[in-house]
């Protein structure tokens, strides 16, 4: 009884070591890290919407290679999303992990991803530390880094000759980014600077303050449910007529269908936008309309890029998943079909590339109900202010 | 610092503070009279916005849809009761908890299968926009006026009821000895059934006025439900006027706080301290709040008399 029992063991465990290697070769595993649960989860599904389409268009072999997705929940906690990143690392033995909305969440999840010898891309969530002095090569991020977007405001907003300009932003590292961010390209006086408390859902005291500093714009990064109770507040206090409202990540395909008419005339910076014309991005916005019935949003766009990426990489190593080196050497090519167009990553693997300047609006729904369009370019080939903080060289 | 500025900011306070006594005077009646802890109390404001905003579009008119929801709510809770937490009064505290954590799960879910997991639109009655004239040049939102208005009244509703009628009379004897009421032939069960609906229907009030001006989104719920147990915490748990000075004091004290400390703290040090501290500051005010009262009144500030 004992023998056979043994014999048993020993029979497997030698068919399992004959399999393994195969196995291995054959393979990819993504671990997905994004928001599924409470208000963030609208943008963790339009995250995911967009990376099973990319799977779809890949006929669901990235890189030529069966693939396996597990998507985990950070729940917007950075502690959350850490040990759901060391589960995918150290017990699914991942190959990739992607994902990430919140600068937060990133910082707690990068480090220690890579740290475990695993490859990272990030594709939203843009904290200036990781573009700078904690860049990595086994870091990319298919995004941006947080202050390049109100760069790009802060340079309109000069442009137009804006002066005192009231700035607002959750009180959490992406928040300190974005306003950091502002005042590097804005030239005119800022007329004061707050910080609110993330998720906090009325803003009737903050605007109260706002309304007696009489500012001549403002200027707001508030995204997901914060942005659609902001605007709401904001207009219902009938504000909009008299300072006019800019603002960055607030505005976007999933919360226009809660704001409609408030968010008309709205201004935006962004690297994307569903009306950008290329072949890519008409591909992925057209066929995302198919299948989910409505317009992704930039997030989903940047986790399209990530697997795209993440796709060219395991190609130029046909497969290889030992080769990291090989693929980091590919995906610094930036060698895929982006939706956002023709960019290229910094040494710092921070895209260079083009900031646009967005508005809302009517759409050509019977209600007019908004979407975003492209004005023009306020950035070409644009790179982030961190790239020399990086040591990284090749 | 110009006087209209204050009086405006204490106006928001108060508007806080009434829309968190909503949601504490039920939270508190729950628990006083059933000693029930009731984490799923802000799904059921989830619910009274979710039910408001749909009905108010299936019919077109907002009383009607505020009145829908109200009723809506008050079926909901006492669903609710019947089906999950009747059996839960006899067990202790860490069970109710574990419970009603996942009836948060349950709602949140069931709320982004019927809807979706993005905030629908909701908006206000075109005549409820605007602002009135309040003299001296303080100009007011009128829907917020309208939340101080509908809070207030509910308060002195509910002191009617429970100070002045039968109902009440049953629901003060059920909080200080449940056996004795039965004993006396009142039919506890079907009590406490309409005690939580009565509470949940408070609840969907305060998500109800909160859905115009707030995301209707799954969650939203949860985000309230931190400040109304430090109110009920300040209040004195199972006491209603504790809840409604608790809340009062809450949102004036939280409003203030993030109006006023920053440029508060400036005057004092500088304007980079300010910067720093006053936001962390401001938005830990009520906790500290809260951990005072705890250490001087342990009970709360007007304590149910048991």
């Amino acid at each position: 009884m004992k023998y056979t029992h043994r014999a048993v063991i020993a029979a497997v465990l030698a068919a399992g070591l004959f399999a393994a290697p195969a196995a291995a070769q054959q393979k990819l595993k993504i671990g997905f890290i994004s928001t599924f649960s409470g208000p963030g989860g609208i943008i963790g599904q339009d995250m995911k919407n967009s990376v099973e389409l990319a799977l779809d268009h890949l006929n669901r072999k990235v890189g030529g290679l069966e693939t396996e997705i597990i998507y985990g929940d950070d729940q917007q906690k950075p502690d959350v999303g850490k040990q759901v990143s060391d589960e995918m690392v150290k017990k699914h033995h991942v190959n990739f992990v992607a994902g990430i909305i919140w600068s937060n969440v990133m910082l707690a999840v990068a480090p220690s991803v890579t740290g475990a010898g695993t490859l990272m891309i990030g594709t939203n969530a843009g904290p200036h530390q990781m573009s700078g002095e904690l860049c990595n090569e086994r870091y990319f991020t298919t995004s941006w880094q947080n202050d390049q977007t109100p760069e790009a405001m802060g340079k309109y907003m000069s442009d137009q000759g804006l002066n005192d300009v009231y700035l607002m932003a959750p009180n959490y590292a992406a928040g300190k980014d974005m306003l950091t961010g502002f005042k590097r390209t804005f030239k005119g006086r800022i007329a004061g600077e707050v910080y609110t408390t993330v998720n906090q859902p009325d803003y009737q005291a903050e605007i109260a303050q706002l309304r007696a500093k009489n500012p001549k714009a403002v200027m707001v990064f508030y995204p997901g449910g914060m942005g659609i109770n902001f605007l709401k507040q904001y207009s219902q206090a009938g504000l909009r007529g008299q300072f006019p409202l800019y603002s960055v990540f607030t505005v976007d395909e999933l919360t226009l269908p809660a704001l409609k008419h408030t968010a008309l005339g709205q201004y935006e910076t962004r690297i994307w936008s569903p009306d950008l014309k290329n072949p890519a991005n008409e591909k992925f916005v057209g066929d995302y309309k198919k299948k989910y019935g409505k317009l992704p949003s930039f997030y989903g766009a940047q986790s399209y890029d990530g697997i795209m990426l993440i796709d060219s990489a395991v190609r130029a190593v046909k497969g290889n998943l030992a080769d990291q080196k090989g693929m980091i050497a590919a995906m610094r090519k930036a060698n895929f079909h982006s939706v956002r167009g023709k960019f290229a990553f910094g040494h710092n693997h921070t895209p260079i590339q083009n900031f646009y300047l967005l508005k809302a609006v009517a759409g050509p729904t019977p209600g007019g109900d908004p979407v975003m369009e492209i004005q023009k370019t306020v950035f070409a080939n644009y790179k982030d202010s961190y790239e020399q903080k990086c040591k990284m060289k090749w | 610092m110009n006087l209209v500025l204050i009086a405006e900011q204490t106006l928001n306070g108060l508007q806080l503070g009434v829309m968190l006594f909503l949601m504490a005077a039920g939270l508190t009646l729950i628990f006083g009279i059933m000693n029930l802890v009731n984490l799923a109390h802000g799904s059921l404001y989830m619910v009274g916005a979710y039910l408001a905003t749909w009905f108010t579009q299936a019919t077109g008119s907002w009383p009607l849809g505020v009145l829908l929801a109200l009723g809506g709510t008050l079926l909901v809770g006492m669903a609710v009761e019947l089906v999950a937490l009747r059996n839960l009064y006899e067990r202790d505290h860490l069970d109710q908890v574990l419970a009603t954590f996942g009836l948060i799960l349950f709602f949140n879910e069931l709320v982004a299968i019927l809807w979706g997991r993005s905030s629908i639109y909701s908006s206000l009655p075109g005549y409820l926009i605007g602002h009135v004239e309040l003299g001296g040049g303080l100009r007011y939102p009128l829907y917020r006026l309208v939340i101080i208005g509908a809070g207030l009244a509910t308060a002195a509703g509910l002191w009617y009821v429970v100070a002045r009628t039968r109902l009440g009379m049953l629901i003060r004897a059920g909080a200080s000895n449940r056996g004795m009421v039965a004993a006396l032939g009142i039919n506890i069960r079907l009590l406490y059934t309409v005690v939580f609906g009565f509470g949940a229907a408070l609840a969907g009030l305060a998500g109800l006025l909160a859905g115009p001006i707030y995301a209707v989104q799954p969650g939203m719920g949860e985000q309230i439900l931190i400040q109304v147990f430090v109110v009920i915490v300040i209040g004195g748990i199972g006491s209603i006027r504790g809840a409604l000075a608790g809340a009062l004091i809450v949102g004036v004290v939280d409003t203030l706080g993030r109006a006023f400390l920053k440029p508060a703290l400036a005057e004092i040090f500088t304007q980079s301290v300010a910067d720093a501290a006053g936001p962390a500051l401001a938005s830990m005010l009520i906790y500290l709040l809260m951990a005072a009262v705890l250490a001087f009144r342990p009970a709360g500030l007007f304590p149910a008399a048991r």
